[in-house]
C-alpha cells in the first residue's frame, strides 16, 4: 500500500505563499494514499492556470495539458486504459470558462473519473481577470467597472447535467477535502469536487477568513439526504452568510465505460496492435 | 471499352446509393470503375449527380463527357446536355420524347421510360426508380442483369426476402422495358470482363481500412463533410474490430481524446475537414510538445470558413504545413487515390509512433467520397518504434521520457508501470517532463525534437514519376489531382506532346532532392493544383529555390476533369 509520502515530489511549489492550492495539494496526496492506488496506477491530468502545476508536485503519472482541455484528454486516457485511476484537475477559468462545453458533456457521459476544480473565482495565472464564478458587480482587471454577468453555479449545473457525485470542498480544511477527494476517486462515475480556493494575491474578497466565517459542513447535518436531488439544488443555491461544503449529491448510474461493449473484457491498450485481419471487413466492398 | 454514365436528380432521390450499386455491378463483372459525386449542401432539393465511369483497364478518374445520362428530372438534362458525348444517349422518366427534345443535339438518342409508373405498378417505393433505371441501363448497354440482381440480393439480404424480391422485380421491369421497346440497345456495348472481382472503395473507406489494419483502436471525431464517411465506416466496424469510436462534443475534444488515448498506449486517430481542423490546431501542438503519436486526416473542402461545404478543393496545404504555434516536426502525407489512402494510413501510424509526432493525412472531398476499384490491399507491417515493454522497464532505475538521444527519439512507454511514472507536459520541460524555463534546456529540447526530421525525411516514400523519364513537359502535383492527370496523359498520348508527371506523395518533410532533380532535368514544368494560389509551387520555391514555369489551377469547387487538363496543357504548349 502506498503512503502519503509516496505521492510526494521533491519539488518546491511555485505558488504564492498562502495560496489555497497548497491545501488542495495536501488533501490530494492524502486522498491518493487513502485510495489504495499506487503512483503508477494513477493519471493526473491538469489544465493551464495556477492549478496546472499540480502535476509537478504529485508523484504519479501526469499529463499537463492545455487550457480548458483536461477533461477530453482524461477521457481519452480512460477509454484507452480504464484500469488507470484518472483525476482531471482544472481551474475555474479552465473548467467553467474555456472548458465549459467539455465539462457538461463529461457529466452527461458519467465516465469514472474525479474532476477537481480549483475555484478561486478569478483568473490568477493571467493576473486577476474575471472568471465565470466571479460575483456580479466585482471589479477586476478585465472588468474595471464591475462584472455584468451573473456567476455560473457549478453545483446546480452539475446537478442538471448528470454528474453522479457532486461535492464542494474548502482548501482551508485539508482533512475534510481529503475525504471528499478520496470519496470522489472511489465513486464509480463522474465525480465533481468544486474547491473553494482563496487566491491571496488577486482575490481580496473571497479570502481564507471570508470562507472560514461562512462554511459549514453538510455532513454534520444529520437530516441531509445526499440522494435527494431537490435538496441538493436548494443547498447548492445557498451562498451568503452561510456556505455549505461537503457532499451535495450522489447517485449510482452505469458509467460510460460500462456501456462500451468493446472495452468490457479488457482495456483497449491490452489488445494486440499487430496481425489485425481485415479480409472479412473487405467483403462489404465487393 | 470505356463507358461513362451519370444519374442526376433532386437530393433525396437516392442517387448516391444507386450510383454505387452500378459501380459495384460493373466491378462484379471484372471491370474497373471510378465514380464521382456532386451534391449541394442540402438534404432535399438541389441537384445531385453521380457519375460512374467503367472500362476494361484501370480508371483513374471521372471524365468531362457523358455517354449515358439518366435524368430523374428535366433539370438534369438542361444542366448536363452540354457534357454529352457526341453519340451519347439520355434516359429520362417519361412516356415519350417531347417535341423540342429538350433542345438536345440531334445525334443524341433519347430513351423515355416511365420509371415512376413501373415502380408504382409493382407496388414499390418512389426511391426504387433508380433501381429500374439501372435495369434499363443494363439493357441498353447489353450488360449482364444477373450481376445486378445478385448485388441487390446481397445488399438487401439483411433486411428481408421481400425487399430483395421487390428490388429485383423493379430492376427486371426496367430491363424488360428497354428490351421490349429498344431491342437494338443504345449502340453502346459494355460487356463483363473475365478476371478479378474487385472492391469498390471510397478514399474515406480506404483510410479506415488502413487504420484498422494498422491496429487503430481509438477513433474520435465530430461530423464534418467530407471526413464524416470515415467516422461512419469506423463506427460501423467498432464491435467487429474491438475499437472505441467516439462522436465527441466538438473537434477540440476529438483531437484531445485521441491524444489522451495515444498517450495511454493505443493507436489513435481523428479526422475532420478544414473548419474542424482549425479547432484542432492548438491540440496539434500539444501532441507535438508532449511527443504523443497522433494521426489526423484533414479532408479538404473549399474555404475559407464554411465555403462550399460539399465540394472539393485542395487549398489547405499551407495551413496544415504550418498549423499551430512554434516550430515542431510533423509529417504531411497526400495520398492520391484509394490504394494510397490505405497505404498512407498504415504508414501514418508507424511514423507517428516511431517519431512520436503528429502525422497529417491530407485528403479532399473528391478523394474521400469518390469510389475506385482496387484489387486488394497490402497491409503495411506494424512498427511501433522504440516502445519499451514492461519487462524492459523492470531494469530501469530512472526513466526519462524525454531523454536526449542522437536521433531525437526518446524511448516511449505505456503508462502504468511502477518504474515508468512521468509527466507529459505542454510546457517546455526537462528530460523527465518537468517544467523548465532554462535557456540551455529549451535549445536542447527544440533541437532534440527537430532532429527527428532528418531521419523522417529519409524514410518517407519519394515522389512518384509517371511517364517517360524525360518529356516535353513535366506536370507537378499532389493529392487527388493524380487521377485526372494520369487520365489526361492518356489523352495526350496521341498528340505530339510528351508529358510526364511528378506526384509529390509526402509533402512534409519536403522531398527537396528529388523535386530539385526532376525540375532541373525538365524542359518545361507545369504546376497543376486544385487551389487559387498554387500552394505547391510556392513550397517548391521555398524548399528548392526553383520556379515552376506554368500553372494550371482550378478552384471553382469541382475537381479537374482529364479533358480540362489535357486541353490546358496543349494550350500552354501552344502559347508557352
Ligand atoms: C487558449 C488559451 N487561452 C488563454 C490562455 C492564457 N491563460 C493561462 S491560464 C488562464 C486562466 C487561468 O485561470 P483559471 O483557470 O481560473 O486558473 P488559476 O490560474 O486561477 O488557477 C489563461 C486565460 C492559454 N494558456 N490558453
Amino acid at each position: 500500500m502506498a503512503e502519503i509520502q509516496d505521492f510526494r515530489m521533491d519539488k518546491k511549489p511555485v505558488w504564492c505563499p498562502g495560496c489555497g492550492n497548497f491545501g488542495i495539494l495536501t488533501a490530494l496526496r492524502g486522498a491518493l494514499a487513502d485510495s489504495g492506488y499506487e503512483p503508477h496506477q494513477v493519471m493526473i491530468v491538469s489544465g493551464i492556470g495556477c492549478h496546472g502545476a499540480v502535476t509537478q508536485y504529485v508523484n504519479a503519472n501526469g499529463f499537463h495539458s492545455i487550457h480548458g482541455r483536461t477533461l477530453p484528454v482524461a477521457t481519452g486516457i480512460h477509454l484507452a486504459n480504464h484500469e488507470l485511476s484518472v483525476l482531471a484537475m482544472a481551474g475555474d477559468g479552465d473548467g467553467y470558462g474555456i472548458g465549459m462545453g467539455h465539462f457538461i458533456h463529461a457529466m452527461r457521459r458519467n465516465m469514472d473519473m474525479a474532476h477537481i476544480v480549483h475555484n478561486n473565482k478569478l483568473y490568477s495565472l493571467t493576473t486577476g481577470q474575471t472568471s465565470p464564478t466571479t460575483d456580479k458587480g466585482r471589479p477586476t482587471k478585465s472588468t474595471p467597472f464591475g462584472v455584468i454577468e451573473i456567476p455560473v453555479n457549478p453545483l446546480t449545473l452539475a446537478l442538471s447535467s448528470g454528474a453522479t457525485y457532486i461535492s464542494r470542498g474548502f482548501a482551508g480544511d485539508p482533512p475534510h477535502l481529503r475525504k471528499l477527494i478520496a470519496d470522489a476517486i472511489a465513486h464509480k462515475g463522474f465525480a465533481l469536487v468544486d474547491v473553494l480556493q482563496p487566491c491571496v494575491t488577486f482575490n481580496h474578497v473571497n479570502t481564507n477568513t471570508f470562507y472560514k466565517e461562512r462554511v459549514y459542513k453538510l455532513d454534520e447535518d444529520g437530516n441531509y439526504d445526499t440522494a435527494d436531488k431537490m435538496a441538493a439544488y436548494e443547498r447548492a443555491l445557498e451562498w451568503g452568510e452561510k456556505i455549505p461544503i461537503g457532499l451535495f449529491y450522489r447517485e449510482s448510474r452505469p458509467t460510460y465505460e460500462d456501456e462500451v461493449v468493446t472495452i468490457r473484457d479488457m482495456p483497449l491498450v491490452k489488445r494486440p496492435v499487430e496481425g489485425v485481419d481485415i479480409t472479412k471487413t473487405m467483403e462489404q466492398f465487393l | 471499352m470505356e463507358f461513362s454514365w451519370m444519374i442526376g436528380g433532386e437530393a433525396g432521390f437516392g442517387i448516391m446509393a444507386s450510383g454505387l450499386t452500378l459501380s459495384k455491378t460493373f466491378a462484379r463483372g471484372g471491370l474497373h470503375v471510378f465514380d464521382a459525386i456532386e451534391y449541394p449542401s442540402l438534404i432535399r432539393g438541389g441537384h445531385n449527380t453521380y457519375m460512374v465511369r467503367t472500362a476494361s483497364r484501370e480508371v483513374h478518374s471521372h471524365t468531362g463527357y457523358i455517354d449515358m445520362l439518366v435524368a430523374l428530372n428535366e433539370e438534369t438534362i438542361h444542366l448536363h446536355k452540354e457534357e454529352m458525348a457526341p453519340t451519347g444517349c439520355i434516359l429520362f422518366d417519361g412516356m415519350h420524347e417531347p417535341e423540342d427534345r429538350f433542345g438536345v443535339h440531334a445525334d443524341i438518342s433519347l430513351f423515355p421510360i416511365p420509371l415512376g409508373d413501373i415502380v408504382k405498378d409493382l407496388g414499390g417505393q418512389p426511391i426504387m426508380r433508380n433501381t429500374a433505371a439501372i435495369g434499363a441501363t443494363i439493357a441498353l448497354i447489353g450488360y449482364d442483369l444477373s450481376l445486378f440482381e445478385n448485388l441487390l440480393a446481397d445488399m438487401f439480404k439483411h433486411k428481408s426476402e421481400d425487399v430483395v424480391r421487390d428490388n429485383i422485380h423493379v430492376a427486371r421491369a426496367g430491363y424488360d422495358f428497354m428490351m421490349n421497346n429498344h431491342p437494338g440497345g443504345s449502340g453502346i456495348i459494355v460487356k463483363p470482363a473475365d478476371g478479378l472481382r474487385r472492391m469498390v472503395v471510397s478514399g474515406n473507406e480506404a483510410v479506415g481500412l488502413g487504420a484498422l489494419a494498422a491496429g487503430c483502436r481509438f477513433y474520435s471525431a465530430y461530423p464534418m463533410t467530407p471526413a464524416s464517411g470515415l467516422l461512419h465506416f469506423l463506427a460501423a466496424e467498432e464491435r467487429n474490430h474491438n475499437l472505441v469510436v467516439k462522436h465527441t462534443e466538438d473537434e477540440l475534444a476529438a483531437i484531445l481524446m485521441a491524444i489522451g488515448a495515444s498517450h495511454a498506449g493505443v493507436r489513435a486517430m481523428t479526422a475532420s475537414s478544414g473548419g474542424g481542423f482549425s479547432l484542432m490546431v492548438e491540440a496539434l501542438g500539444l501532441a507535438a510538445m508532449t511527443e504523443t503519436p497522433l494521426v489526423v486526416m484533414e479532408a479538404q473542402r473549399p474555404g475559407p470558413s464554411t465555403g462550399l461545404a460539399t465540394r472539393t478543393e485542395a487549398g489547405d496545404l499551407r495551413f496544415v504545413m504550418h498549423a499551430s504555434q512554434g516550430d515542431f516536426p510533423r509529417v504531411v502525407m497526400a495520398p492520391g487515390d484509394a490504394e494510397e489512402c490505405f497505404q498512407a494510413a498504415g504508414h501514418a501510424f508507424n511514423l507517428a509512433e516511431k517519431y512520436q509526432v503528429p502525422v497529417i493525412i491530407l485528403t479532399d472531398k473528391f478523394l474521400t467520397e469518390s469510389h475506385k476499384t482496387v484489387d486488394g490491399f497490402e497491409p503495411v507491417p506494424v512498427d511501433r518504434g522504440e516502445l519499451l515493454d514492461h519487462a524492459h522497464l523492470d531494469n530501469i532505475t530512472d526513466y526519462k521520457r524525454y531523454e536526449m538521444t542522437d536521433s531525437g527519439i526518446s524511448p516511449r512507454i505505456i503508462p502504468g508501470h511502477r518504474k515508468g511514472v512521468f509527466i507529459a507536459n505542454s510546457n517546455e520541460h526537462d528530460e523527465h517532463g518537468r517544467y523548465l524555463e532554462d535557456p540551455l534546456n529549451r535549445t536542447a529540447m527544440m533541437d532534440k525534437r527537430m532532429k527527428k526530421l532528418e531521419h523522417l525525411a529519409a524514410e518517407l516514400e519519394e515522389p512518384h514519376l509517371y511517364g517517360p523519364k524525360t518529356a516535353d513537359l513535366t506536370l507537378l502535383s499532389w493529392g487527388s489531382t493524380k487521377g485526372p492527370i494520369l487520365e489526361a496523359m492518356m489523352l495526350l498520348k496521341n498528340s505530339d506532346i510528351t508529358v510526364n508527371f511528378l506526384q509529390i506523395l509526402n509533402l512534409y518533410p519536403f522531398p527537396r532532392e528529388k523535386v530539385t532533380r526532376i525540375i532541373k532535368s525538365a524542359r518545361l514544368t507545369i504546376d497543376v493544383e486544385n487551389n487559387q494560389t498554387a500552394q505547391l509551387a510556392g513550397m517548391i520555391r521555398e524548399y528548392t529555390g526553383m520556379k515552376v514555369d506554368e500553372k494550371i489551377l482550378k478552384y471553382n469547387g469541382r475537381p479537374f476533369t482529364p479533358e480540362e487538363i489535357a486541353n490546358r496543357v496543349a494550350e500552354v504548349v501552344r502559347h508557352g
